[in-house]
């Protein structure tokens, strides 16, 4: 078998045994917080008498194993069972819900990935001189201040000033592709701004310690002008490091974007996984929990095929 | 008369430093040189390290590495002054006119890229040749160095070929875009000697055909005087000397320059073995966990009290193994070690204290066997007290008694290592493992780091050392003149077996096997038409090819 096969076999079997290690700690942590669903539902009013009588009834008075193996046996039968509270199927809403996160993902994502490598080359080539100072300075600024806080002055701005993008990011079937996109323009430039600094700045220390090897000599007394250094020489011996980050944050996208999801009222995961916490809604928890979960852990392995794949010594060895 | 290729005048070049503990300040290692360089011809330039030399290589190129700079003076290429031509300018010439081969072929290929697009790459993107047209002329450029396979190697990756081939395709890299000028800096220096042979036989080949002028910079006037037409003979930034070939090697007028020529001279008569051996391996066959084959076949050697036994051979032969073998840390699979009359156990932790005193080691790189933020003092005292338990004023005593024996004398205990210069450091490693009173010291490659004359006063100082504290040295080293110099007996090592062992007359006296002969043979000798002489002769291929 290729080595490059070997390994994603490892780690796909590794990042199972994950999964169900996080799901258990997810579990075991629902179960420390204070409360559980039936509180959440009856609230102010509930006596002792009406509480057990709910909890009997959504099936909470049983043991926590017994709740939790019965999710489990849900999950790896590819039932992910009904919300405790709604009664819905968790399916239909995830699928709905995860779209809506994967399509801001994607649109945040292929903005950001290409201009923070870019910018991170751009930065390189100028080392230490304006540009460098200026794209520096900018990502560093837009990555210091909360997500909330740019999401709230993009809006003042181009919302609310400008009128050039709605403030509520709501999109439906209905809408064509370049309605959406609209609705979701300032959410996608608050992710991009959050995201572009950390791979930018990884970017240029990947290349500037490349840059540093015998081989960027020869590649200058070849007579070559310095972007042609960076792009030709510099930057293919620094793919590995680039894509880890990369990676990192393309999962970020999917999973960290509870806050901009909250502040653009954006139907996505993260809304629907706060809203199941508050209400305590185990199931919905879990299985939210375990998806992203699994989120990092594929994206994680495609770092890792990729760092391979990038070196010509594994990829053909002698 | 034609015009020279290369006319420099007055070159300056300066540096900034970052001493340890001092601000930061430009200093100059250039100051003012002159010479010409005729189309077709070579000019080698040679001289310790900080000489200057590659700095000058560089400035024909109108480069300077890191943060030096080139300060003043004219470097006129082709009739134009390139210190004071632009950037664009300076960019048709790098890679166009003047090419350069490096030191470390295996560090200056892109080991991304295969070889061919970086061959090509500099004919190309300066519009000598399209794509095409380039790599058949590479593709020649291969068949002429002599690379195996010249059709498909172009197709391999930087790792999937050997030292001595790919300091060869870097030859083909600097020839390919037909320039007038290309700059050899230390290209065999990094190579095993009889692959250094055949890779200067290629290069002096290919700059005959090509009839391009050359640079040729290193530190080995053996090496220089089988290239070069001239030679410029440099010290400390300045000219010693500069004149045709010939005239250097056979009549040095500078005493810098006759130092230079005569260095390994030391003259060491060797001594008979006698007495019980200190040092006995016996049928050692040892292999690196996880590998499925032997490093080290059924090697057996001895070494007496007092003398040296010199182990010889290229990277690769096993003679580090039989180091690490002897020290403990790689436990053998048969064999034993008996070390002063009794048996050493195989693996390192297991050994008695007064074992690991009586057995120490010297390596080649000082640098890193210092630690960088302990003085002088503290690494001379650290046996000391280990082996000792000396304290106070009695250990200040030993230090400076060893200090002095090192011939280093006062005020260097409170030095630390990155103030000491390359002799000094391995001066100080020498001193650290005396200090234990050792009965044998595994010396690995120790001179291989450091310029001719000062490896000279460090194997000057390992002798008298020996004579006076009756020390044995277990000498590993890939130099033939280092051998020449130190040597009692020697043990040629190849393929992991020893090929041949005896007294230092014994083995060096022929009739020799076939690997001893070609490796005594591919030792630089400091006569004009040498290396054509030992090609005509040769009975073996070396392992480069």
């Amino acid at each position: 078998m290729h080595p490059v096969l070997t390994l994603v076999v490892q780690r796909l079997a590794l990042g199972i045994l994950l999964l169900l290690a996080a799901s258990a700690l997810i579990f075991g942590l629902t179960e420390i917080l204070p409360g559980d669903a039936a509180q959440a539902i009856l609230g102010q009013a509930a006596t002792a008498e009406n509480l057990a009588n709910l909890r009997e009834e959504m099936g909470l008075d049983r043991p926590a194993l017994t709740r939790y193996f019965e999710w489990l046996g849900g999950i790896v039968t590819g039932d992910m069972g009904n919300a405790l509270t709604n009664k819905l199927p968790i399916a239909d809403q995830i699928a709905f819900r995860m779209s809506n996160t994967l399509f801001l993902a994607f649109w945040a994502a292929l903005i950001s990935v290409p201009l923070a490598i870019l910018l991170g080359l751009i930065a390189v080539r100028y080392q230490n001189r304006w540009p460098d100072k200026l794209i520096s300075g900018v990502t560093l600024a837009s990555i210091s201040l909360p997500e909330f806080m740019i999401a709230y002055i993009l809006i003042f701005f181009f919302a609310v000033q400008l009128f050039w993008a709605p403030s509520f990011a709501s999109i439906n079937d209905g809408m064509t592709l370049l309605e959406q996109l609209h609705a979701i323009s300032l959410p996608v430039a608050v992710l991009t701004l959050v995201v572009l600094a950390h791979m930018m700045r990884m970017t240029r220390a990947a290349i500037l310690n490349v840059m540093q090897s015998a081989y960027i000599e020869t590649a200058e007394l070849k007579g070559l002008t310095t972007f042609n250094v960076i792009y030709r020489h510099a930057f293919p011996n620094a793919i590995a490091p680039i894509v880890t980050v990369v990676m990192i944050n393309l999962a970020y996208l999917v999973v960290g974007v509870v806050v901009v999801e909250v502040v653009f009222a954006y139907p996505g995961m993260g809304q629907y996984l706060v809203d199941a916490v508050v209400k305590r809604d185990v199931p919905v928890v879990l299985t939210c929990g375990v998806i992203f979960a699994a989120v990092y852990i594929v994206l994680n392995i495609i770092a890792d095929v990729v760092s391979i794949l990038a070196n010509p010594r594994l990829r053909h060895p002698k | 008369m034609t015009d020279p290729l290369v006319k420099v005048r007055g070159l300056r070049i300066g540096a900034t430093v970052y001493p340890p503990g001092e601000k930061p300040h430009d200093i100059e290692i250039v100051h003012g040189v002159d010479f010409d360089l005729m189309p077709g011809k070579v000019l080698g330039l040679i001289g310790e390290s900080g000489a200057g030399k590659s700095t000058i290589g560089l400035a024909s190129m109108a480069y300077g590495r890191g943060g030096v700079k080139i300060t003043g003076g004219e470097v006129w290429v082709n009739g134009r002054d390139i210190l004071k031509a632009s950037l664009g300018d300076v960019r048709k010439l790098r890679g166009g006119e003047v090419t350069y081969v490096s030191q470390s072929a295996a560090a200056s290929f892109n080991p991304a890229k295969q070889i061919m697009e970086q061959v090509t790459e500099a004919a190309i993107s300066q519009g000598k040749f399209g794509k095409k047209e380039a790599e058949d002329r590479a593709v020649s450029l291969f068949r002429k160095l002599g690379l195996p396979g010249p059709d498909t190697i172009g197709k391999r990756y930087p790792h999937q070929v050997s030292g001595g081939q790919l300091q060869r395709c870097m030859t083909a890299l600097a020839l390919c875009p037909e320039p007038d000028l290309v700059v050899f800096d230390e290209p065999t220096t990094a190579l095993d000697v009889t692959t250094q042979i055949d890779v200067l036989a290629a290069i002096k080949d290919a700059i005959r055909d090509t009839g391009v002028a050359a640079l040729y910079i290193t530190h080995d006037l053996a090496v220089v005087a089988q290239v070069s037409d001239n030679i410029m003979v440099l010290r400390m930034g300045d000219m010693v000397e500069y004149g045709p070939t010939d005239q250097i090697i056979n009549h040095p007028q500078e005493d810098y320059t006759k130092a230079l020529v005569s260095v390994r001279s030391i003259d060491h008569p060797e001594k008979a073995p006698a007495g019980e051996p200190v040092l006995k391996c016996e049928h050692i066959t040892a292999r690196y966990k996880g590998t499925s084959f032997d490093v080290l076949h059924d090697v057996t050697v001895a070494l007496y009290p007092g003398q040296t036994l010199a182990v010889v051979g290229e990277s690769g032969s096993g003679k580090s193994t039989l180091a690490r073998v002897i020290t403990g840390l790689l436990p053998p699979r048969q064999g034993k070690i008996v070390f002063d009359g009794r048996e050493l156990t195989p693996d390192q932790p297991s050994r008695p204290i007064e074992d690991l005193r009586e057995l120490q080691m010297i390596y080649q790189m000082a640098d890193t066997a210092m630690n960088p933020r302990q003085t002088v003092g503290t690494i001379i005292g650290r046996p000391l007290e280990f082996y000792f338990g000396l304290k106070g004023a009695e250990k200040q005593k030993r230090i400076q008694e060893l200090l002095d024996e090192i011939e280093l004398g006062d005020g260097f205990q409170d030095r630390y290592p990155a103030e000491l210069s390359g002799g000094q450091k391995q001066r100080v490693c020498i001193a650290r493992a005396l200090a234990a009173k050792p009965k044998l010291i595994i010396c690995d490659e120790v001179t291989s780091a450091l310029d001719p004359l000062v490896a000279d006063g460090i194997l000057k100082l390992l002798l008298n050392l020996q004579a006076s504290e009756n020390v044995a040295y277990l000498f590993i080293t890939h130099d033939l003149a280092t051998v020449r110099a130190i040597a009692d007996s020697i043990a040629v090592m190849y393929q992991g077996r020893v090929q041949r062992y005896g007294t230092k007359t014994d083995v060096l006296s022929p009739p020799f096997d076939d690997y001893t002969d070609l490796l005594l043979s591919s030792v630089p000798e400091m006569k004009l038409g040498w290396l054509e002489d030992v090609l005509a002769n040769r009975k073996m291929e070396s392992a480069g090819n």
